[in-house]
């Protein structure tokens, strides 16, 4: 039925992938497995651009199903990839080698909210935003606040060790994890950390979280809250050249001020996103920040004061202030609508995720831009730039020949600029099959060699979600152009 | 059945379907993701298996089409997406481009479907006999001995799926409404409107076009309903029988055009959201058509929602109180197909006495899309029974919409919960306090 296509691994024999079948079933229940061709198909993406199909999908509900899963694909010698709400933007939930996807939405439980001691138990499956709502009335939030919070789970914030625009002053998703309940390859459930933080013993929590599905599957996570801010200032900032807002993140900071969040937008993201959410962002302008002040009324009043004349003195042509919670939640809804609004103007796009020094995003950037403008790409610019989190987007048309290998030629060359100016090849979406190439830039082979140490004394088979993170690997391919290459032979599947 | 390809003229067009990256942001949106939490039954699932058969990768197997099939087609999925997705559009192409298949190759269920559409909704006659036999029932006393005192005992002698079935009859005891002609011309009229009666609206909900002509007549409008006026054709264009949705079409054109239409007509009036989203896109669904393109456009660009167009006017003089706890459930083809929200909302404060209470998620589909609940009755179900608790935590005693699909649906629900809400068209309850006002002259 399905056209044989960017099957890595060699077809399973029928009869051995009915037995495997088999035992999911028994597993978890014949009503919670897939496993016809024309059904898996939509289990081979993510937000990315990678594809790869899976042998069969599972839909535990319990760590002890998630147990017999792993045991059941063990017998059967099949690679074992969790998955959350599949919006991860490295492949990280993408099959590269077949196997069986585990979908952890299910489990979607809150177990438990401890406010006296602002700790929350979730299952993996718990929907970010569905967190959210239920803390809000108990004065909490849980920090980690990525713009896909609406849809991405729990499991996949702590796999990415997800990040957010609030991550400037929070930190990302491992400052906020106390306790995990982990599966582990060989099908045990252990527990990792527990209620408070610094647990005693060695912090296997801390391995875990970030380990994008390759150490163990989180099947339950107790989380730090932290109390809703009293008072907040959002501002939107507008400048003429994105220069001049670089220049203006430098300022905020160097005068003391450290907001919960600075974000930018450039003038693509801008024409993208404005005629469709009504932020409120001038079509005209070189870029906007986004600027979130907290904190005690009377501190917000005088910081909010600081950050307005920072961006003045360097160029600003206006600063706004959103007045009423609905201004706020417009400007936000503009900023965390931004990545997809691409979609709008572009056949496809490759979005990166790089971070240099805060000091020199004006440098950078204006090197990024010129080179894309060299490959004749549009690049549009969103971003995380209080931490220096950049995220170039390059525009193109898969259907132009030539186009892919030169956007990811590109992508390679602006991960690179990124490592020379003192910085690393992930803010917050992990390296997951996308940019295992890059590690060797920043890590030498001794430093790798200790994770791939790591790596096999959690799973010496290498079976929890192979070819992701590490380069190398058996069986994988070697670059990410190979791997990319090898995933889009087909017209269609940037779809 | 053999499975299939796409073929003819509607085929999803590639531009459409590679705006879509895959985000993920449309599924906490759709009904049919949150009922089964399923990626097949999710926006993102059902674009990636239309491209799939599109590009040939996979064949539109019984199991592709079931997919396909338990889409409510409510486009809340639109409004959620940060690409403009154009996913209603995408949708219909996809199923008609498996009716365009030989007709012995379609799946049964899907011909039974379109000629079933084709031979009732497109034939009033046909229609007007079948409503009949309706007609009996709610008037011989049955239907409230099964609903009513005798509720109880009665209705338990039902089997579930029957007692379900019964819940989605209209109690039609008021006579149709099937006025043609110059319908109302109040004098100082300042514009001149052409009103779409519809298939079955005027037979089930006649009051909901009396109140819609009264109210034109309060906002100073002469209101006339073309006599050769046919069924819109949307429940046609959802199932993928594109060749009859154009026909119809073609004959409203040619009907709203005789009454007017460019000339002495300023816009034609829709009270059902579904219908009236199907008509703006008329000029798209007639764009390969040379003799007519340019018509269906100047056709699409006049049509109004009843809701859309008295809001825009000066409706709210001499209005009498209401005083009654109101709730409104989003029609989705009015929030979502039509972009349309703050119109009710407006018309709803403007009524003395009125207290409108807010749901939990207005603009969620309450599961009756066209003829999904009687093709999906199960999720259908599901889907309401969601709804109505939703209903219920606002203690509103009446619950407004805007299309007569949701107001039988929702009618099915109020039965079904045991609660006794009253299901309203808004131009209904803006009526009522229209009648009650000072200057209403009888
Ligand atoms: C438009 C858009 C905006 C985004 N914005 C942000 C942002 O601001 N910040 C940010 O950090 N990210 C962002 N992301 C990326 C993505 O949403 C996050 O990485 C998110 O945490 C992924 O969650 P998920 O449930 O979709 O996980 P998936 O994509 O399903 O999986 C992601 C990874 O986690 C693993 N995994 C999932 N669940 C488990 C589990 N229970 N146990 C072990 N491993 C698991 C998977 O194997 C995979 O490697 C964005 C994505 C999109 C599409
Ligand atoms: S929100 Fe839009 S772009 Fe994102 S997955 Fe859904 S349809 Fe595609
Ligand atoms: S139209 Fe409605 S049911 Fe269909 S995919 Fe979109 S949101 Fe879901």
């Amino acid at each position: 039925m399905l056209h044989s296509r960017h099957m890595t691994r060699p077809e399973m024999p029928t009869n051995a992938r009915a037995a495997a079948i088999e035992a999911l079933e028994r597993a978890v229940g014949a009503a919670h497995v897939l496993h016809a061709p024309e059904d898996l198909i939509v289990y081979e993406y993510d937000a990315t651009i990678d594809r790869a199909l899976p042998d069969a999908v599972v839909f535990p509900a319990t760590a002890e199903e998630v147990a017999a899963v792993v045991r059941a694909a063990n017998a059967h010698d099949l690679p074992v990839v969790p998955r959350g709400s599949g919006t991860g933007l490295s492949g990280g939930a993408v099959p590269v080698k077949g196997g069986v996807v585990v979908v952890l939405t299910r489990m979607n439980r809150i177990v438990e909210v401890d406010a006296a001691n602002r700790i929350a138990v979730v299952e993996p499956g718990v929907i970010n935003l569905a967190l959210q709502e239920t803390l809000a009335p108990l004065g909490l939030t849980w920090a980690p606040d990525p713009s896909s919070q609406r849809i991405c789970t729990i499991g996949g914030n702590v796999a990415n060790n997800s990040g957010g625009p609030h991550t400037l002053a929070h930190g990302s998703t491992v400052n906020h994890v106390l306790g995990l309940e982990v599966v582990l390859a060989d099908g045990r459930i252990v527990h990792l950390g527990g209620r408070v933080a610094d647990a005693p013993g060695v912090d296997l929590r801390g391995l875990v979280v970030g380990s994008e599905g390759t150490l163990g599957i989180v099947t339950q996570a107790t989380l730090r809250l932290v109390p809703t801010p009293r008072a907040v200032r959002t501002m939107l900032a507008i400048f003429d050249t994105i220069d001049a807002a670089c220049e203006a993140v430098s300022a905020i900071i160097r005068g003391g001020v450290i907001p919960v969040a600075l974000e930018m937008l450039d003038q693509e993201i801008i024409r993208a996103v404005e005629p469709r959410i009504h932020a409120g962002f001038p079509l005209d302008a070189g870029a906007v920040l986004l600027i979130e002040i907290e904190g005690l009324a009377e501190a917000v009043a005088v910081e909010a004061e600081a950050v307005i004349e920072a961006c003045r003195a360097s160029g600003a042509r206006e600063v706004r202030s959103a007045d009423t919670q609905s201004e706020r939640d417009r400007l936000w809804e503009g900023r965390k609508s931004g990545i997809g609004a691409i979609g709008a103007v572009t056949p496809a796009f490759y979005i990166l995720d790089g971070v240099v020094p805060r000091t020199l995003l004006p440098v950078v950037m204006r090197r990024i831009l010129a080179r894309s403008a060299e490959y004749g790409f549009r690049c549009a610019n969103i971003f995380h730039a209080g931490d220096g989190n950049l995220h170039p987007n390059i525009l193109f048309d898969p259907q132009e020949s030539g186009a892919i290998q030169r956007v990811l030629d590109l992508g390679g060359e602006i991960m690179r600029i990124c490592v020379d100016a003192g910085g690393s090849i992930t803010g917050e979406h992990g390296i997951g099959l996308e940019k295992r190439s890059y590690m060797e830039w920043i890590f030498t082979p001794a430093d790798l060699a200790a994770m791939a140490d790591v790596r096999s004394a959690f799973d010496d088979a290498g079976r929890f979600n192979p070819c992701k993170v590490l380069p190398g690997g058996h069986g994988c391919a070697t670059g990410h152009a190979d791997e990319v290459a090898r995933h889009l032979a087909t017209p269609g599947v940037y779809i | 059945m053999q499975p299939m390809k796409f073929v003819g003229p509607d085929i999803p067009s590639l531009a459409d379907l590679q705006n879509c990256i895959h985000c993920g942001f449309c599924l906490p949106a759709c009904p049919t993701y949150i009922a089964t939490g399923q990626e097949l039954e999710s926006p993102r699932g059902r674009l990636h298996l239309i491209a799939a058969v599109r590009d040939g990768r996979i064949e539109a197997t019984d199991r592709t089409l079931t997919h396909l099939d338990r889409c409510l087609q409510c486009r809340a999925c639109e409004t959620a997406c940060p690409s403009a997705v154009p996913y209603g559009r995408i949708m219909e192409d996809a199923r008609a481009s498996i009716m365009a298949n030989a007709p012995a190759a379609q799946p049964t269920a899907w011909r039974l479907r379109a000629l079933a559409l084709r031979h009732v909704l497109a034939r009033p006659a046909m229609l007007r006999r079948l409503l009949a036999l309706g007609r009996l029932y709610s008037r011989s006393g049955l239907q409230r001995a099964v609903r009513g005192p005798l509720r109880g005992p009665l209705r338990r002698l039902l089997p579930a799926r029957l007692a379900r079935l019964e819940s989605s009859i209209p109690v039609l005891s008021a006579p149709p409404f099937r006025a043609t002609g110059t319908l109302t011309r109040p004098a100082g009229a300042t514009a001149r409107v052409a009103m779409l009666l519809g298939c079955v609206h005027g037979e089930i909900y006649p009051n909901m076009h009396e109140a819609t002509v009264r109210v034109l007549t309060h906002a100073g409008c002469e209101v006339v309903a073309p006599p050769a006026q046919v069924c819109c054709g949307a429940l046609h264009a959802h199932a993928g029988d594109a060749e009859t949705a154009r026909a119809l079409a073609r004959r409203n054109i040619a009907a709203f055009e005789a009454a007017g239409l460019g000339g002495s007509l300023d816009a034609v009036i829709v009270n059902a959201a579904g219908c009236g989203a199907a008509m703006k896109e008329y000029g798209r669904l007639l764009r390969d058509d040379p003799r007519w393109a340019e018509r269906a456009e100047r056709f699409a660009a006049s049509v109004r929602d009843v809701l859309e167009y008295v809001a825009g006017r000066d409706f709210a003089h001499d209005l009498g109180p209401v005083d009654r706890t109101v709730t409104l459930q989003d029609a989705c083809h009015l929030a979502h197909a039509q972009q349309i929200r703050e119109a009710p909302r407006l018309i709803l404060r403007a009524i003395p006495g009125l207290r409108l209470r807010e749901l939990r998620t207005p603009d969620r589909c309450c599961g009756s899309a066209g003829i999904y609940a009687f093709a999906q009755p199960e999720l259908s179900a599901q889907i309401l029974e969601a709804k109505m608790e939703d209903v219920a935590r606002t203690g509103a005693d009446v619950v407004c919409t805007a299309n007569p699909g949701c107001t039988l649906q929702l009618q099915a629900g109020v039965l079904r919960a045991g609660l006794d809400t009253e299901v309203r068209h808004v131009i209904e309850v803006l009526d009522q306090s229209v009648r009650a006002g000072a200057g209403y002259a009888r």
